[in-house]
């Protein structure tokens, strides 16, 4: 049975204004949650409820937020990170564009779980047209007495300030993030301190993701108890879910987690099979950083489990034959498509992107792209492929943040899955799966044509 | 006080405390090499990776270890923790693998660059490094920009220790120099190449770990390995005027800032110190500078004849051998 809780209202027409939304029953968890309960009981609340960030890394959110340090006096902030750039995810994306009533929510009811005065959403730069959703929102949120001075008569202010990215992808790393909503560059801090202690401005700051947030509303309003009996063991609730790639229907689902990967990838209800006529080879299964499984491994376990949509599933087997849920960016690919150009094209992308600070990442993911290039055109030999491994095996646990581990992981995990199709690579570069298939679709539109 | 044991070696310190500090404290051949990490600069370390060390022991309180490897120079010291440097094998290797990587788009001119034998990277390279490089790609090269009349950029040389950004934000008012750009490509750089001009920026020099920044007026005059360091000082409105200066018989090639014994200024010269005052008459010498003993920079300075190690002798040298130098030279 399909159980949705943060896309529940999705459908509804016009669900971005207020007056719709309120009408649907928003923000009754804000009255809940000022009128009736304290901000700790708020707190105990999520604890209960098991939720864990959305973001990718699964951490438990009630745990992140007991970590605030409350005691000092100092102000607190909480940030929305909304800077959602990873390829193969676009969950928040929809969340903000269809209901962002819902984020404003979970933001008023989390903030005042935290007393937090003040909330940031950090959007990614290139998300214009979601900007002006989210202030119109807030500006309907602030003439209807949802933000302000003293909400409800409870004698709680937010304000909520919106703040577009420039473009990078690193500051969807916390603590560049921070540092790029200071004004500074924005490059991820050395840890400790972490966040919850010295964060926005030096204040005691919790980072959550959109989804993560948007989950909050339900909890308050229907218990932790209840969250937590949704989904399977330690992964608890509904996850958003961006299927992409060679199926039929690409598009972003709301899953309750424990799903199993092979109904999520053949019912109809979700992804809907394969598209085409070529069968299954691999799933990245969160987003680009995480490990690409090979069609046996995706929808089973080396165990010989069905592969569930749950963290504890995804990461079965460790990176020898397990991968990880991470932020919910599903991609499928079917037979036809090449690993060693997917490889290419990631480590193009983190190339890209490193931010420069730490040794390993910047000078190790230029050269990780250099020699997929060459691999990739047909020049690589079989010790470029062993160098190849080396190379990533050196940057992986050894920079400053995660983007080192999420360069390295995708090369490391097609090295170990698809060895063969690099050394195919050397030895027939003509005979690359992709370029047959780009040729045989280019050879049947020029017959159209004629 | 709260108690760390690095390779086996027990020792007390103060809470707060970096790992790095500590091992400082134990010394010898225990202490991790750091190419961005400089104690007297507030903000500084965490970056270069080289001096990653394993935590076994995270504390007395948690005995879990940590489950990478951490930057010794960033991460506080925890009561009992117990740290592994060179008894880890995986440490090496990861250090390996750091000087791999900074030295893939290093160019390598240690022959003609001015900073060899007193390079972090040279050093550090020397010890952990391998002798050929795997990297075949083209390496990374920058449009040359001049900063001004007293230094010399060679960006290509540049590992991004962020350091010399540092020196100009804590000991001026007015920074003009940053990093620009992102990624493999970024680049330290002048505002619209203006030129660095305020009265410590020759400290920029002494902090570079590599020959990115090197002193226009020492420019190829002379390898540091032949010139005879001596600690000397003068009267200085500006800074502490304690220097030191690097003669060939009476004269002075150069003068900086005074390095410990982990290449680290502590106390900074002003641009007067550093550049007006080349004539031995303006300073009081105090005599030789010690060095460790590895230090390409002993090389030369004592009598063949003599069997001692050059750093013990070194550091005994007083000023009649000073002379006798004097005479060599």
């Amino acid at each position: 049975m399909r159980r949705l809780l943060l896309l529940e209202k999705a459908h509804i027409e016009e669900i971005d204004r207020y007056d719709i939304y309120r009408r649907e029953g928003g923000y009754t968890s804000v009255e809940k949650a000022l009128k009736s309960m304290s901000p700790q009981e708020v707190v105990e609340e999520v604890k209960k409820s098991g939720l864990r960030g959305r973001g990718g890394a699964g951490f438990p959110t009630g745990l992140k937020w007991s970590f605030l340090d409350k005691k000092s006096g100092r102000p607190r902030y909480l940030v929305c990170n909304a800077d959602e750039s990873e390829p193969g995810t676009f969950k928040d994306r929809y969340l903000m564009e269809k209901l962002p009533h819902l984020l404003i929510e979970g933001l008023i009811v989390s903030s005042y779980a935290l007393e937090a005065n003040r909330a940031f959403i950090y959007v990614r730069g290139e998300f214009k047209w979601i900007i002006k959703i989210l202030e119109r929102a807030i500006e309907e949120a602030r003439t209807a007495g949802w933000l302000g001075k003293n909400i409800l008569g409870s004698g709680f202010d937010l304000d909520i300030v919106v703040h577009p990215g420039a473009g990078a992808y690193i500051c969807g790393e916390e603590t560049a993030l921070l540092e790029s909503l200071e004004g500074k560059r924005g490059l991820p801090r050395v840890k400790p301190p972490f966040p919850a202690v010295v964060g926005l401005y030096g204040m005691p700051t919790v980072v959550n993701n959109v989804e993560t947030l948007a989950a909050v509303p339900w909890i308050v309003l229907n218990g932790g108890d209840a969250y937590a009996s949704i989904g399977i063991g330690k992964s608890t609730g509904t996850k958003l879910i961006s299927a992409c790639g060679n199926i039929k229907k690409p598009g972003v689902y709301e899953v309750e987690l424990g799903l199993s990967v092979e109904e999520f990838l053949y019912s109809d209800e979700w992804c809907g099979g394969m598209e085409g006529e070529y069968g299954l080879k691999a799933i990245v299964p969160g987003g680009s950083s995480v490990p690409i499984l090979p069609a046996h491994l995706a929808l089973k376990t080396a165990s010989g489990q069905p592969r569930l949509l749950s963290y504890e599933s995804m990461a079965d087997g460790g990176f020898e034959t397990g991968s990880m849920l991470g932020s919910g960016g599903f991609i499928v690919y079917d037979e036809a498509q090449c690993i060693v150009r997917n490889t290419y094209n990631f480590a193009r992308f983190y190339h890209h992107e490193s931010c420069g600070q730490c040794s390993p990442c910047r000078e190790g993911t230029g050269w990780l792209e250099r020699l997929l290039h060459k691999i990739e055109e047909g020049h690589g030999t079989l010790h470029d492929i062993d160098l190849l491994w080396d190379v990533q095996k050196k940057i992986e646990g050894n920079t400053i943040c995660p983007l080192g581990d999420a360069a390295a992981w995708p090369v490391a995990s097609a090295l170990r899955h698809f060895r063969q199709e690099f050394e195919a690579h050397v030895h027939q570069p003509q005979q690359c799966l992709f370029r047959r298939r780009a040729s045989f679709v280019f050879a049947n539109a020029s017959v159209e044509i004629a | 006080m709260i108690r760390i044991t690095i390779d086996d070696i027990e020792t007390q310190v103060e809470e707060g405390t970096t790992i790095l500090n500590a091992a400082r404290k134990i010394g010898g051949k225990i202490v991790p090499p750091a190419l961005c990490y400089y104690s007297s600069l507030k903000g500084s370390g965490g970056k270069c990776r080289a001096c990653l060390v394993k935590v076994e022991q995270a504390s007395a309180r948690d005995p879990r270890p940590m489950p990478k490897l951490v930057a010794s120079c960033c991460t506080p010291a925890q009561d009992g923790m117990v740290v592994r440097n060179i008894t880890s094998p995986e440490v090496l290797e990861a250090r390996r693998g750091v000087v791999e990587l900074l030295l893939i788009n290093h160019p390598l001119d240690c022959p003609i660059c001015d900073q060899a034998g007193e390079c972090d990277l040279q050093n550090f390279a020397y010890e952990h490094g391998l002798e050929k490089t795997r990297y075949e790609f083209p390496r990374r090269t920058f449009d040359p920009i001049d900063i001004g009349p007293h230094i010399q950029l060679h960006m290509t040389r540049c590992i991004l220790c962020y350091r010399c950004t540092l020196v100009a934000d804590q000991l001026s008012n007015d920074r003009v120099h940053g990093i620009l750009w992102r990624g493999e490509v970024s680049e330290i750089s002048t505002y619209i190449q203006k030129a660095i001009d305020h009265e410590f920026s020759g400290n920029m020099i002494d902090v570079c770990p590599v020959g990115a920044l090197t002193d226009k007026h020492f420019r190829f005059r002379n390898r540091v390995w032949f010139l005879i360091p001596m600690d000397a000082h003068r009267n200085c409105a500006k800074c502490c005027g304690k220097v030191v200066l690097w003669l060939r018989g009476k004269e002075i090639y150069r003068v900086t800032a005074r390095k410990d014994e982990y290449g680290e200024v502590h106390e900074f010269i002003c641009n007067e110190c550093r550049w007006e005052h080349y004539n031995l008459n303006d300073w009081v010498v105090e005599g030789p500078r010690a060095f460790q003993p590895w230090s390409v920079i002993n090389a030369n300075k004592y009598h063949a004849n003599t069997k001692e190690l050059p750093h013990t002798l070194y550091s005994k040298l007083d000023n009649e051998r000073w002379n006798e130098f004097e005479g060599v030279n």
